[in-house]
């Protein structure tokens, strides 16, 4: 008789799932609003798994993480979003190079490739929790296509965060001790990218007059 | 002590002229970022010369620490800060007409930070804190390409911050998994400095430094210009401020490079060279092909020089793939090459463009006549970057020929010879018809723009001729030793 999952490898499961579906989520939404709604969601969720790892494997520095994970990923990141974006309610429908059900089919194909691509390997962590980061890799390849199949920049930021989201997933399963420097990392790559890419929004909103990136197209070849 | 005074002076007189750009006036500024970039360099060699002389490695704290590897490459990058620094002077006192006050607070201030993070990532000890310094590097670069704020620079940055966000996405993860690797093989709560992983690299889980070591490649690959992630590197070099193109080529790749040595020289000795050597030779086989085809159709002279840059990152891929020693020992002369050369070269494509006002290969006519010292410097580099003798790329590349053939990869140094070959008919052909062609009759007078803007191209190209001549007996002794690091010889495993 195998023994029950641990609370660590239910969480790691759902929440690497919730990570999936989120991104899965975005490519179909509509609303810039819903993108950032949906991503405000996820990383919820992220900020739930360190919150269950800081308690089942009694890491106290987890706990300050989560906190400020909460605060910038699930306030500040959607809140200068929010704030950036010209209008909340702008119509994503056109922004997307593919229909909805392509796009769709596209993410389950990549999902597929990076689920069993990463089962496959047979890694040998003795504290991995069953398929969480074959899920979670395969939420990172959404990401990417996502980045790809949208041509705004909002969506494409926001891709970019569900991206770190998708890594700090994987990371956090993989090596659920991380030393110190590793948390500062993740932390101060969400800060920077935030600034960099929130100037850059503004920079490229100010000339071109839109959030559109179909027409930088000046530089090819 | 002069070896924690070099690292101390890397890690802070950076962060000083940051700050005094910043708050300062114009003059001090100025003098404040040209004195960092010297004292960098003459740090850089103060390591190197310790080095040399037979100390394994230099320690500051926990956090810096300097081998013969890292000191290599922090030569070239400080180097590059000096170089840069100087030209800088001359660029911005030539676009003071038409820049504002802003404009040349935050280029100094980007300058200086963008060099310090390029120095640490050269000498901070861990995977995590390299991912660190080049993640700041990507921040600060792309808000310095967009400087300009054209509509081009704009789309550059975008599509640069967009791309290298996401490669370093990857490349964390690599670092994530090494670290996991790391608590498998020698339990939890080691330190993720160079030497633990190093000496437990032999009892790691193949399959996670397989893993990670491929992440790595694709991740640290995409800031390095390896194709086929390489698409926001002819942009932001083309767009960005002549001498921030200088550093992205010319420094920023090179620390790219560094940080996918560090991960070869843990997954080389876990799995065996075999592995390592193929995913470098299929990237580095894909980068040479790519550049010598667009090589030969670019209009844009500084995308020109971008292509030519994916060309060499290129060759020390395929270098390292060889893993012979003297191969090796080519790969990181031609790091230190390369980053004069290309810095020169986009010097003197600056100064042109500055000098007629655009930088369409098709409407440029008479460089040498009109920018004599420039023009003429500007030649030498192209020929140089195309490998011709006396300069050291024509050294570093004999030798990764000779190491490949001495290691019998004979296909793909026969691919290596014949793309190169390629390549350089395609930049030289394109260069010298610009420079050589006499200057049409509205050309603006004949002059050089600034004397600062010639004398970083009389240093490079004088220590390319210098280093193609003749390498100086401790610099040799260091690329020996540096090589020696990476080199895994033994069974191959796959």
């Amino acid at each position: 008789m195998t023994a029950p999952p641990s609370a660590f490898a239910s969480a790691a499961d759902v929440t690497s799932l919730l990570v999936l579906l989120c991104v899965m989520a975005m490519l179909r939404a509509p609303f810039v609003r819903s993108q950032v709604r949906i991503y405000r969601f996820q990383s919820l969720a992220v900020t739930a798994l360190v919150i269950v790892i800081a308690s089942t494997h009694h890491l106290d520095g987890l706990y300050a993480l989560a906190a400020i994970s909460f605060a910038t990923k699930v306030v500040v990141v959607p809140e200068i979003m929010a704030r950036l974006a010209p209008s909340l309610d702008a119509d994503l429908s056109s922004s997307a190079r593919l229909k909805t059900a392509s796009m769709l089919l596209l993410a389950g194909g990549a999902s597929a490739f990076g689920f069993f691509a990463i089962g496959a390997l047979h890694l040998p962590v003795r504290t991995l929790p069953g398929p969480a980061l074959s899920i979670a890799v395969a939420s990172l390849l959404i990401s990417f296509l996502l980045v790809i199949l949208r041509s705004d920049v909002l969506s494409q930021g926001i891709a970019f965060f569900s991206l770190e989201n998708s890594v700090s997933v994987a990371s956090l399963v993989v090596a659920t001790a991380l030393p110190v420097i590793m948390e500062i990392a993740f932390l101060f790559d969400l800060l920077v990218a935030v600034v960099a890419f929130g100037l850059l929004m503004r920079v490229h909103h100010r000339r071109a007059k839109t959030l559109s990136t179909e027409q930088i197209t000046r530089l090819r070849g | 002590m002069i070896a924690r005074v070099a690292l101390a002076s890397i890690a802070i007189v950076p962060l000083v002229a940051a700050g005094l750009s910043w708050i300062a006036g114009e003059k001090v500024k100025r003098i404040a970022t040209v004195s960092a970039g010297f004292v960098s360099f003459l740090s850089a060699i103060a390591i190197t010369n310790l080095l040399a002389g037979g100390e394994r490695s230099l320690h500051l704290g926990s956090l810096l620490t300097a081998d013969p590897l890292s000191a290599v490459f922090c030569l070239a990058a400080t180097f590059l800060y000096s170089a840069t620094s100087a030209y800088s002077l001359g660029y911005v006192k030539h676009r003071d007409a038409g820049s504002s006050r802003l404009f040349n607070q935050r280029f100094f201030i980007g300058l200086n930070i963008f060099c310090w993070a390029m120095n640490m990532a050269t000498i901070v000890n861990g995977l995590a804190l390299v991912w660190v310094a080049i993640e700041i590097t990507t921040v600060i670069s792309a808000l310095l390409v967009a400087l300009d704020d054209t509509d081009g620079a704009t789309e550059a940055s975008w599509k640069y911050m967009l791309i290298a966000s996401m490669g370093l996405g990857l490349a964390l993860l690599a670092t994530v998994l090494i670290y996991a690797a790391g608590a498998v093989g020698i339990g939890h709560g080691f330190s993720i400095g160079f030497t633990p992983i190093m000496a437990a690299a032999k009892k790691l889980p193949p399959q996670m430094v397989r893993l990670a070591f491929v992440l790595a490649v694709l991740g640290y690959g995409t800031k390095m210009g390896l194709a086929p992630v390489h698409t926001w590197l002819p942009d932001a070099h083309s767009e960005a401020p002549t001498p921030i193109s200088a550093l992205l080529s010319g420094a920023l790749l090179a620390v790219s490079f560094y940080a996918i040595l560090r991960y070869f020289q843990v997954a080389a000795t876990t799995l065996g060279p075999a592995f390592c050597r193929d995913v470098l030779l299929a990237f580095g086989l894909l980068s040479l092909l790519l550049a010598s085809l667009y090589l030969a159709s670019q209009r844009d002279l500084k995308r020109l020089l971008a292509y030519s840059s994916v060309e060499h990152m290129g060759i020390l891929a395929i270098g390292m793939s060889f893993a012979a020693p003297i191969a090796i020992t080519g790969v990181l002369l031609q790091v230190l090459a390369h980053a004069c050369a290309k810095s020169t070269a986009f010097f003197g494509a600056g100064s042109l463009k500055e000098k007629l006002h655009t930088k369409d290969m098709t409407t440029m006519r008479g460089g040498i006549h009109l920018l004599p010292w420039s023009g003429t410097i500007l030649l030498l580099a192209v020929l140089a970057l195309s490998g011709l003798p006396p300069f050291a790329i024509f050294r570093s590349e004999f030798m990764i020929v000779q190491g490949g053939l001495a290691t019998s990869s004979g296909i793909a140094t026969s691919a290596l010879v014949v793309l190169v070959t390629a390549a350089f008919f395609g930049l030289s052909w394109s260069t010298s018809r610009i420079l050589l062609a006499p200057a049409s009759r509205d050309a603006p007078r004949r002059g050089e723009l600034s004397a600062w803007m010639v004398a970083p191209m009389v240093v490079g190209i004088g220590l390319l001729a210098v280093l193609g001549v003749h390498v100086p007996g401790g610099l040799i002794h260091l690329l020996h030793r540096a090589a020696a690091e990476l080199h895994t010889p033994g069974r191959v495993s796959r």
